[in-house]
C-alpha cells in the first residue's frame, strides 16, 4: 500500500526547463504546487563550480550529469523484424538527470521553428501537391500557428536570456540577421557574441558565395543581464565547457540561471528530489487523473501524490513512457495507423565537413555551445521540394565548441587510429581543424514509433519503452543535397585537406555515436483526438487535467534544435491553463 | 617569461594576457623535442609541471587496484604500442596511462555502474545496437586478455608482452581488424582498450594518466584554464599559455 502525501493543486513531473516554467507561472496564481524530480538536486554552486566542472573525463566521457540507464532506459530496434535491445550505454542521445534536466547540459542553441514548419503538410500540399508526400510519411500541421506562438517565443527568449540579432523584425528584413526566419516582435534580449576565427572564415566564404550568414541564436549571455524574474546572468568567457556540463559562471541559459532561484522563493512551491514518478493515476470515470504515484528513493517506498492538475514535464522519452504505462491516449499501432500514443517519434538528420588548415590556429577550446555563424539558405522554406525530390531542410553552422581532446580530435583521413602515426597526427593537427555542420529535419513516418517492450523491464517491473526507428530515404536525400551544396563552399575556403561526413542511401540508425538529444514526438499535438495525444494547448485529449510539456508535442521534428519551440509551447500552455482552464476546468477543445 | 607565473587557479577571469606579451614565447613543440625524445620517465617528471609535486612511484612499484600481473604486463605493453614513446610528445607509458586504466577498471566505469545490464543479452546483435555483451568493461579486459595472449602465443610464439615491438604491432592490427577470433562477448575489446588509452592520455592528471599534463602540453590544450574572455576575436593567433589541472598544477 503506497504512502499518501497531502493533496496539492498541481503536481509537476520533472523539474527541467518546462517544469520550472510551469512552476513559476502557476505559482503566481497562488496554487499549491509540488514538483517531483527523479534525479538529484543541483545548483550552479556547489554542483557546477570551477574548477571541478572542467573535467572532460567525468562529464564529457563518463557522462555523470546524464540519466543513468541502470535506472531508466529504452530498447531500440530499426525495424519490426529486429529484436529490440536495451540502450545499455549512453551514445546517440543523452537525456539529463536531476534538477534542471537537459536544460543544464545543453549547448544553448535556441531556435524558433520556421512558420512553414508548423504547417508543414499544408505548405507542401499548397506548393507541390499531395503526391510528393510518400505513403508512409505521417507529417501534419501543428494545431497552432507561428503567429499565435510568437509572443510566447519572445517570452521564453527573455526569460532564458538569448543572444543574437533579429533578421526579421516585425517584417523588416535586417542585414546581418537571418532573412529567412519568422518575424520577431522584438530584437533578441542580448546582442550576439563575438566571432571566433573559424566562424569568421565561414562567414566570409558565405558572403563570397552569396549566402546570408548570421550569428547563431545563443542561450549564452553576451553581456550582463537581468531577466523578467530578476535572475542575473554574467557574460560568457568562452570557457568551452557547455555541452554535457553545467555552466560554472552563470552565463549559459538554464533553469538554474534563469528560473529556479526565483521559483524556490515562492512559498506555495516545493519540490522533492530522488522521486521517480511511476505512473499517473486515473479517476474511476476515466476522464481525469487523480495524481501520480512515485518511488521515493530515500524511503524506498511508493508514494501517492494526489493533485487536481498533473503536468508531465519530464524528458520526451519519459513523458511518452509514463503515458503508455498510465493509459493516456490509445497506444499507436503502425499496422492499422490507429492509436496515438507513441506515434511520430522523430529525431534529427545531421552531417558536416571537417577542414584542415595547417597554418591556421583555431584554438578549439575557446568557444561555447552556441558559438558560430549560421546560414539558412538551405532551410525548409528555401528549397523547392518538387525539384529536389525530398521534403526537409537544414541550417548550417561553423564555430568552435567542445574543443576538448578526448572527444574532439579530428584527423585527416588516412591518419592511423593509433601508434606513432596517430601521435604525430595529433601534434600536427590539433587546433588546425574547423568544421561546418548541417543540422537537418527528420520527418515523421508510420514505422518510426514508440511502444512498450515485451522483453525488458525496469527496476520497478515496468516494461521498458521500445523505440522503433530508422533513417528514411527522404531524409537521407535531404542530407545528400546538403553535402552537394556544402562541398563547393568548403572547397572555396581552400583547406589543405577536407573530409566529408554525411549519411547517404542505405544508412541505418546506429545508437553508438552521439548524434543529438533531440528526441521528439510520441505525444503529438493534433486537431482531433484521432490524430494525436494532446490538443492545441498540450492538454491530453482523454484526460483533461493532464497537460504535457516538451518536444513530445512536436508533430514532426523541425530542422532546428528543439528548445526554442518547446520553451514557447510551455508558455503558451501555461497561459491557457491560467486564463482558460483554472477558471473552468474542462477539455479546452 | 609569462607575465603571471603565480596565476590564481580559483580566479579564472585573471587569465587576461595583453597582446603584446604573446610574441617570443618558446615553442612548446621544440621544448618537447629536446626533453621527450627517447626518454625516460624521470626526464618528464622534472619538467616545470612537477616542481611542487613529488615524483610518482614508478610503474613497476605502482600498487594496482584491479589488474593482475599478466593483465598489467599486457596493458603496459599494449598501451606502449598504441601511443609509443618515440617521436614528439609523451607516449602512453610516460603519461602513465596504465595507472589510469587500472583505476578506471576498479571504479564505477569498470563495473558498468551507470549502465543497464539486465538480461537477456545478445552479444551477437548488430554492433549498431551498441553495448550488448553481458560483461562489464572490467570483465571484458579479464576475459579478452588471456584469449588474446593465447592467440599471440599460438601465432607468434609468446604472450603479447613477450613479443618484439613489430610483432606486437602486427598482433594489435589483427585484433583491430577482427582477425583474432574472439567470443562475441569480448569482440569490442580493441576499441575499448584504444578508447581507454586515449582517455588516460588526455584526461585530467587526477585520474592517474596524462602525467605532468605533458599530453596537453604536446597538443596545446590548456586543460582547466576555462577562461578566454578576450580570445574569441584574437583571430588565428595561437593561445600561448600552458595547461593547468583541476588540482592546480601548471605546466
Amino acid at each position: 500500500m503506497a504512502r499518501q502525501e497531502k493533496k496539492k493543486d498541481v503536481v509537476i513531473v520533472g523539474l527541467g526547463w518546462t517544469g520550472a516554467i510551469a512552476g513559476i507561472e502557476l505559482a503566481q496564481d497562488g496554487l499549491e504546487i509540488v514538483a517531483l524530480e527523479r534525479g538529484p538536486d543541483q545548483s550552479t554552486v556547489p554542483n557546477f563550480k570551477y574548477p571541478n566542472q572542467i573535467d572532460e573525463l567525468k562529464y564529457g566521457v563518463r557522462l555523470k550529469m546524464m540519466q543513468k540507464l541502470s535506472q531508466q532506459t529504452v530498447t531500440v530496434r530499426r525495424n519490426e523484424d529486429e529484436t529490440a535491445r536495451p540502450y545499455r550505454k549512453l551514445g546517440s542521445f543523452l537525456p539529463g538527470n536531476g534538477v534542471g534536466g537537459a536544460g543544464t547540459h545543453w549547448n544553448g542553441l535556441n531556435w524558433r521553428p520556421m512558420p512553414e514548419e508548423l504547417k508543414l503538410k499544408s505548405y507542401v500540399i499548397e506548393n507541390w501537391g499531395e503526391d510528393i508526400i510518400a505513403e508512409d510519411m505521417t507529417i501534419g500541421d501543428y494545431p497552432v500557428s507561428y503567429d499565435e506562438l510568437e509572443p510566447y517565443f519572445t517570452q521564453f527568449e527573455k526569460v532564458a536570456g538569448i543572444s543574437g540579432y533579429a533578421g526579421n523584425l516585425n517584417g523588416e528584413i535586417r542585414e546581418g540577421g537571418n532573412p529567412f526566419e519568422g518575424w520577431r516582435s522584438e530584437d533578441f534580449p542580448m546582442p550576439p557574441l563575438p566571432r571566433t576565427w573559424d566562424s569568421q572564415k565561414f562567414h566570409d566564404a558565405c558572403i563570397a558565395s552569396g549566402y546570408h550568414p548570421f550569428p547563431a541564436p545563443a542561450g549564452i549571455a553576451s553581456t550582463a543581464y537581468v531577466n523578467p524574474y530578476g535572475m542575473q546572468m554574467g557574460p560568457c568567457n568562452f570557457c568551452g565547457f557547455c555541452e554535457r556540463y553545467g555552466c560554472y559562471q552563470y552565463s549559459k541559459s538554464s533553469p538554474q540561471t534563469t528560473i529556479l532561484d526565483a521559483l524556490k522563493r515562492k512559498p506555495n512551491f516545493s519540490y522533492r528530489t530522488h522521486c521517480e514518478v511511476l505512473r499517473v493515476e486515473m479517476a474511476e470515470d476515466g476522464k481525469t487523473a487523480t495524481g501520480v504515484t512515485y518511488f521515493d528513493e530515500e524511503a524506498q517506498e511508493e508514494v501517492f501524490q494526489p493533485a487536481d492538475l498533473v503536468i508531465l514535464s519530464s524528458y520526451q522519452l519519459n513523458n511518452v513512457h509514463l503515458m503508455l504505462v498510465s493509459g493516456i491516449g490509445e497506444p499507436y499501432d503502425p499496422a492499422t495507423g490507429k492509436g496515438v500514443t507513441g506515434k511520430n517519434y522523430a529525431y534529427q538528420m545531421n552531417g558536416g565537413i571537417s577542414m584542415f588548415f595547417e597554418d591556421d590556429n583555431f584554438n578549439p577550446f575557446v568557444g561555447h555551445g552556441a558559438n558560430g555563424t549560421c546560414i539558412d539558405d538551405f532551410a525548409i522554406n528555401q528549397i523547392d521540394f518538387g525539384e529536389e525530390g525530398f521534403i526537409g531542410g537544414a541550417y548550417w553552422r561553423s564555430g568552435t565548441f567542445n574543443g576538448q581532446p578526448i572527444r574532439n580530435m579530428p584527423l585527416p583521413k588516412g591518419t592511423p587510429a593509433w601508434g606513432a602515426g596517430w601521435k604525430e597526427g595529433i601534434g600536427r593537427w590539433y587546433g588546425h581543424a574547423m568544421s561546418i555542420g548541417s543540422h537537418g529535419s527528420n520527418l515523421a513516418y508510420a514505422n518510426n514509433y514508440l511502444d512498450l517492450d515485451p522483453n525488458y523491464t525496469d527496476r520497478h517491473g515496468r516494461p521498458l519503452m521500445r523505440m522503433t526507428f530508422d533513417w528514411h530515404d527522404n531524409d537521407l536525400r535531404m542530407n545528400q543535397f546538403m553535402k552537394s551544396k556544402m562541398e563547393p563552399l568548403a572547397k572555396s575556403m581552400n583547406p589543405d585537406i577536407m573530409q566529408v561526413g554525411f549519411k547517404g542511401p542505405g544508412a541505418h540508425y546506429d545508437v553508438r555515436p552521439y548524434q543529438t538529444t533531440h528526441n521528439t514526438g510520441g505525444h503529438i499535438m493534433s486537431e482531433t483526438p484521432q490524430e494525436g495525444v494532446v490538443n492545441r494547448y498540450c492538454q491530453a485529449w482523454d484526460k483533461h487535467n493532464v497537460f504535457v510539456m516538451g518536444a513530445g508535442n512536436f508533430v514532426q521534428n523541425t530542422q532546428y534544435n528543439p528548445t526554442g519551440l518547446l520553451g514557447g509551447l510551455a508558455y503558451w500552455t501555461v497561459q491557457a491553463i491560467r486564463t482558460q482552464y483554472l477558471p473552468n476546468p474542462r477539455p479546452l477543445v | 617569461m609569462l607575465p603571471f607565473p603565480g596565476r590564481l587557479m580559483f580566479n579564472p577571469l585573471a587569465g587576461h594576457l595583453p597582446m603584446t606579451d604573446i610574441p617570443g614565447l618558446p615553442s612548446r613543440r621544440s621544448f618537447l623535442k629536446g626533453s621527450a625524445a627517447g626518454v625516460a620517465l624521470s626526464a618528464l617528471a622534472t619538467s616545470a609541471s612537477a616542481e611542487k609535486a613529488e615524483a610518482p612511484v614508478s610503474l613497476e612499484d605502482y600498487k594496482r587496484e584491479f589488474l593482475n600481473d599478466a593483465e598489467w604486463a599486457f596493458v603496459m605493453a599494449a598501451t606502449a604500442r598504441l601511443i609509443p614513446s618515440e617521436g614528439d610528445g609523451p607516449g602512453a607509458i610516460e603519461a602513465r596511462v596504465p595507472v589510469f586504466i587500472d583505476r578506471q577498471l576498479a571504479g564505477d566505469y569498470g563495473s558498468a555502474e551507470d549502465w543497464y545490464m539486465e538480461g537477456p543479452h545478445d552479444a551477437s546483435a548488430s554492433p549498431q545496437l551498441g553495448w550488448q555483451t553481458p560483461l562489464t568493461p572490467a570483465e571484458v579486459y579479464r576475459q579478452a586478455i588471456p584469449a588474446f595472449d593465447a592467440w599471440c602465443s599460438k601465432t607468434h610464439g609468446d604472450v603479447f608482452a613477450g613479443l618484439e615491438a613489430s610483432q606486437q604491432d602486427e598482433a594489435l592490427t589483427a585484433l583491430q581488424n577482427g582477425d583474432v577470433e574472439l567470443q562475441p562477448e569480448v569482440r569490442d575489446f580493441f576499441s575499448i582498450l584504444l578508447a581507454n588509452t586515449k582517455e588516460g592520455y588526455f584526461a585530467d592528471p587526477m585520474y592517474g594518466g596524462n602525467h605532468g599534463m605533458q599530453s596537453w602540453v604536446y597538443i596545446g590544450f590548456p586543460g582547466a584554464r576555462a577562461a578566454f574572455r578576450e580570445w574569441p576575436e584574437r583571430h588565428n593567433i595561437r593561445y600561448p599559455l600552458g595547461p593547468v589541472s583541476i588540482s592546480g598544477e601548471r605546466a
